[in-house]
């Protein structure tokens, strides 16, 4: 029999096929967004930042910046679910993923709900993977801010995945 | 307030490099530039979704402001087709066009153009407005 993996090298393996999907986003970095895991939990947080404000007499933050932290969780989250079994079974080890990038989701269509304004505070987002066929997917996200159950957007957006071979 | 001003007033809109081209009557044009930050495909170089939604939002709130007696507005939805990728080092250019205003509600749409023939990508949404009230 051979023995359990040990947890750190469990989790050293997800945290960094994790980093390599997120840090190879120049757009994700730019806004600040970074990913906290929990097994194959995902949260995006969005850490305030002055730049990040769109109506400054509220202040409030800029819905453009709300429209692509969501979107950015919906890529990431459905890129993660879709490459887990394969990370998890070793059949993609984060070496690879370094070397050759998986190809990312791209967007046929993004629909946002601006809820509340957004406070000059941190953004939490997480989202759910509604469908996910070959060719396309359904992808459902939430953020809010201090109030887990005081959502300040919600967005839905439908991914064309990328073909392989 | 002149052009550059409003775009100055907005933090994020400056952050993404944005420009007022044309603003009046309802309508807006609104541009930015190719920048390998704000790029979402690393293999690609396309630009992220996300920064093409920021562009578009702005102008659409742009158009609602420009829209006579408006004050205030802020966006209650914005849904954006992306028909095709932006070409990377390409200038985007996004048009809005507020086209019904209610007493609260603004409708808008936009596109996205990078040069090219065909826009990139299309936004509908719907604003909050809220106008001077009619004097008589």
């Amino acid at each position: 029999m051979t023995p359990p993996e040990p947890v750190q090298a469990v989790k050293q393996r997800r945290d960094s096929a994790l980093a390599s999907l997120v840090d190879a986003v120049p757009y994700a970095q730019f806004l600040g967004i970074y990913f906290e895991r929990h097994g194959d939990e995902l949260t995006a947080l969005l850490p305030y930042d002055d730049k990040l404000i769109g109506n400054p007499a509220l202040p409030a933050i800029h819905g453009g910046v709300i429209a692509s932290f969501l979107e950015v969780a919906a890529i990431i989250e459905l890129r993660w679910t879709t490459i887990w079994a394969d990370l998890e079974a070793g059949r993609l080890t984060p070496e690879e993923m370094t070397q050759n990038l998986p190809r990312l989701p791209k967007t046929i269509d993004f629909t946002v709900d601006f809820l509340r304004s957004g406070l000059p505070r941190d953004g939490y987002a997480r989202a759910r993977v509604n469908r996910s066929g070959r060719r396309y997917a359904s992808v459902h996200v939430e953020a809010w801010q201090d109030n887990r159950a005081r959502l300040f957007a919600q967005a839905t957006g439908h991914f064309l995945m990328p073909q392989t071979g | 307030m002149n052009a550059q001003n409003f775009i100055n007033a907005l933090p994020f809109a400056k952050a993404l490099g944005m420009r007022l081209d044309s603003l009046g009557d309802g309508h807006a044009e609104i541009s930015m530039p190719w920048d390998a930050r704000f790029v979402g495909d690393p293999v690609t170089g396309v630009i992220h979704g996300g920064a093409v939604s920021a562009l578009m939002d702005t102008c659409g709130g742009a158009a609602v402001l420009s829209y006579p007696g408006a004050q205030t507005t802020a966006t209650i939805d914005l849904r954006i087709d992306y028909m095709r990728a932006a070409k990377p080092g390409a200038r985007l250019v996004a048009r809005a066009e507020c086209y019904h205003v209610t007493r609260n509600v603004a409708f808008v749409r936009a596109t996205a153009h990078d040069g090219g023939d065909a826009p990139l990508a299309s936004a509908t949404g719907a604003f909050t407005f809220t106008g001077q009230e009619p004097t008589s």
